[in-house]
């Protein structure tokens, strides 16, 4: 290259490693011509903002790959294509989340706000009530007071149980089991049972609480604190037992070379160590039992006043009280009240959902060890 | 405070696999004893049968006599927890534990074990221990941080306080310089040297100038080839071994004349 060239190149604002690159506003160009493309074709066969959006990405996608072949090369044209497309997954796979967070929350948030209705339960809500409050335009009353109850009540319980469980079987898989039958046999067990659909556990702890008290009383909060452990025990076994194992080995050997005990390494050293990986795993197991509804149909049933004793009398929680609302509206002929109700309580589980998430996070972060600290 | 060890006709196995066969030796209290050989001869396996970590390991076994000051470790009934508290070993990779503090770490041995003591105890044992291990100035303002915040060298020497606090009669080092930079090397061999003071030190390395300037005795570990056991070669006076050995194995191997 002579000196005139770079001096040329200088002029321009570039060196000679950027020559031979496409202007930086190709993709602004690409995206005004694909919209503006887009809303011509659309406008021949009746114009909608969805098309017109998915039209445009793709268009945008290709002018892309195409201005690029021709500026510059196609290897850097293939590598452009790739990332727009991992790009447009990432946005389609947040779509449906959005979508349902905006849905919910824009239905849902009328009837949480409503006076009392985290306070209230339903009891003397009839539908003589409900339709006056739709007829005369007046707040809708009842709440979700015995669903929040019956739904903490009853995790609450599933997880007291489910967690020891859950916590000594890894414990044993990971630690004390040396490959042998017996642990293959238990994960194997596992396995299968994280994928025994929810209303079968509901149904087996139906039946199992028939046989133990029988028939009439079993229905309980307690049937489905069984029903909802079976389904998050062998969720915590795995969470944790991957937990266990990412402890390197180096510290386990570390504290018997100290002269301490096996149980006192895994109690000390192990669980300290993994401590944060444990707790995020079960929080966000309780947060996938805590929307389970056909098992707690049948096993708790529904109620519409307050129930604060696990062991007795039928139980509300908040994904059958939605459902309820829902399928069976307290005043069928106003069935605007019931689903204002189920909305803001399908609003109040998300919430919950997300506080879990969030403490999952908050619960990894606080108890990490620590990495540094210079 | 310090014991002596007699290994009697010693085989080790992982699984079938005899790793290690027939080794018989002794090692003097308030002595450093290296054992040097290439890779793969047993060296490590061997060090981990003096305080019966071999066996945390499934399938591995032991066969043979191993005596403390006279008692055999491996006889029926011994407890190889007591075993452990009374020989302690630092590893190869500095493995400080993550959730503790530098405190917490030289105090390990100690809290892990459920034994309570006093904060003035326990800071005494933690200024004593940390002087042992050469550590005390450089962390003495830091001892409430992480102890995985320290360098590496740092790291191991914090492993070395750690396991000196329990105050055990045996110190087993697998190649503790191997991941140091030659000053923090040279900062573990000049504690090696104060530790044969109180404890019995055996030392497992690849550095020849470190086997010389450290051990009293040195013992060569070879394998006739891969999947046989290593053996014990020779073993004798550090200065013997690398002036004037009796084996030609042991000659080619330290002056570097090997294979
Ligand atoms: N966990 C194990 N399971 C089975 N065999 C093993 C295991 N650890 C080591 N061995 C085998 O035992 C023999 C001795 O290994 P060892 O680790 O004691 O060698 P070393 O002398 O310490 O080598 P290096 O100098 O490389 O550390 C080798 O053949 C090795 O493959
Ligand atoms: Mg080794």
């Amino acid at each position: 290259m002579t000196t005139n060239v770079k001096t040329d190149l200088e002029n321009k604002g570039r060196s000679r490693l950027t020559v031979g690159q496409k202007p930086r506003w190709t993709w602004a160009a690409c995206l005004a011509g694909s919209a503006v493309v887009a809303a011509a074709v659309l406008a021949l066969i009746g114009f909608n903002v969805a098309g017109w959006a998915v039209l445009t990405a793709v268009l945008y996608v290709a002018s892309m790959y195409v201005s690029t072949v021709v500026l510059e090369n196609r290897r850097k044209a293939t590598n452009g294509l790739w990332t727009n497309l991992v790009f447009g997954a990432f946005v389609i796979a947040l779509l449906p989340l959005v979508s349902v967070l905006w849905t919910v929350l824009s239905i849902g948030l009328p009837g949480l706000l409503a006076p009392g209705f985290l306070a209230s339960d339903m009891l003397g809500i009839t539908g003589a009530v409900d339709q006056q409050s739709v007829n005369e335009g007046t707040s809708v009353l009842g709440g979700v007071a015995h669903a929040l109850v019956g739904s903490l009540l009853i995790t609450i319980g599933a997880t007291v149980i489910s967690v020891p469980i859950g916590l000594l079987t890894s414990i044993y898989l990971v630690e004390y089991s040396r490959g042998g039958f017996f642990s293959k046999a238990i994960t194997f067990f596992v396995d299968v049972m994280t994928g025994i659909p929810s209303i079968v556990a509901g149904l087996f702890a139906a039946g199992l609480m028939m046989t133990l008290v029988g028939p009439g009383t079993n229905v309980m909060g307690f049937s489905a604190v069984l029903a909802l452990s079976v389904l998050m025990i062998p969720v915590v076994v795995r969470s944790t037992e991957e937990m266990l194992r990412v402890v390197p080995n180096e510290l386990r050997e570390a504290s018997y070379a100290l002269g301490v005990r096996k149980w006192r390494t895994i109690l000390r050293v192990v669980i300290p160590t993994s401590i944060s990986g444990i707790a995020s795993g079960v929080t966000l197991a309780i947060a996938r039992v805590i929307g389970e509804t056909a098992p707690i149909l049948v096993t708790a049933g529904v109620a519409i006043q307050t129930n604060w004793n696990l062991f007795q009398d039928w139980m509300m929680s908040l994904p059958v009280y939605i459902y309820r609302q829902m399928m069976f509206p307290t005043a069928p002929s106003a069935p605007d009240a019931s689903e204002q109700r189920a909305w803001a309580a399908a609003l109040v589980l998300i919430i919950i959902v997300m506080l879990l998430n969030l403490l999952a996070r908050f619960i990894a972060k606080a108890f990490a060890p620590k990495k540094s600290g210079r | 405070m310090s014991k002596r060890i007699d290994a009697i006709d010693l085989n080790v196995y992982y699984g079938k696999f005899r790793a290690v066969a027939d080794v018989d030796i002794t090692i003097e209290p308030k002595s450093v004893t290296a054992f040097i050989g290439p890779s793969g001869c047993g060296k490590t396996t061997f060090l981990r049968t003096l305080n019966r970590m071999h066996e945390v390991l499934p399938g591995a076994h032991v066969e043979g006599k191993l005596l403390l000051d006279g008692d055999d470790i491996y006889a029926p009934g011994v407890d190889p927890v007591a075993v452990r508290s009374n020989v302690g070993m630092v590893f190869q990779r500095p493995n400080p534990f993550p959730t503790m503090t530098i405190r917490e770490n030289v105090l390990a041995g100690l809290k892990l074990n459920g034994q309570r003591i006093s904060k003035g105890d326990a800071d005494a044992v933690v200024e004593k221990s940390l002087r042992g291990a050469n550590l005390w100035q450089e962390v003495k303002d830091r001892l409430e941080k992480p102890g995985s915040g320290l360098s590496g060298g740092q790291q191991q020497r914090l492993c070395i306080a750690r396991t000196i606090a329990v105050e055990p009669e045996v110190i087993l080092m697998d190649e503790p310089c191997s991941a140091l930079d030659p000053i923090s090397t040279l900062a573990v061999e000049d504690l090696i040297s104060e530790l044969k003071e109180q404890y019995t030190v055996v030392i497992v390395t690849h550095n020849m100038q470190q086997a010389a300037r450290v051990s009293d005795k040195t013992a060569f570990f070879n394998i006739a080839g891969t999947g046989k056991p290593g053996k014990l070669i020779e073993y004798a006076e550090t200065s013997q071994i690398f002036n004037n050995p009796q084996e030609k194995s042991t000659e080619d191997y330290v002056s570097g004349r090997f294979g």
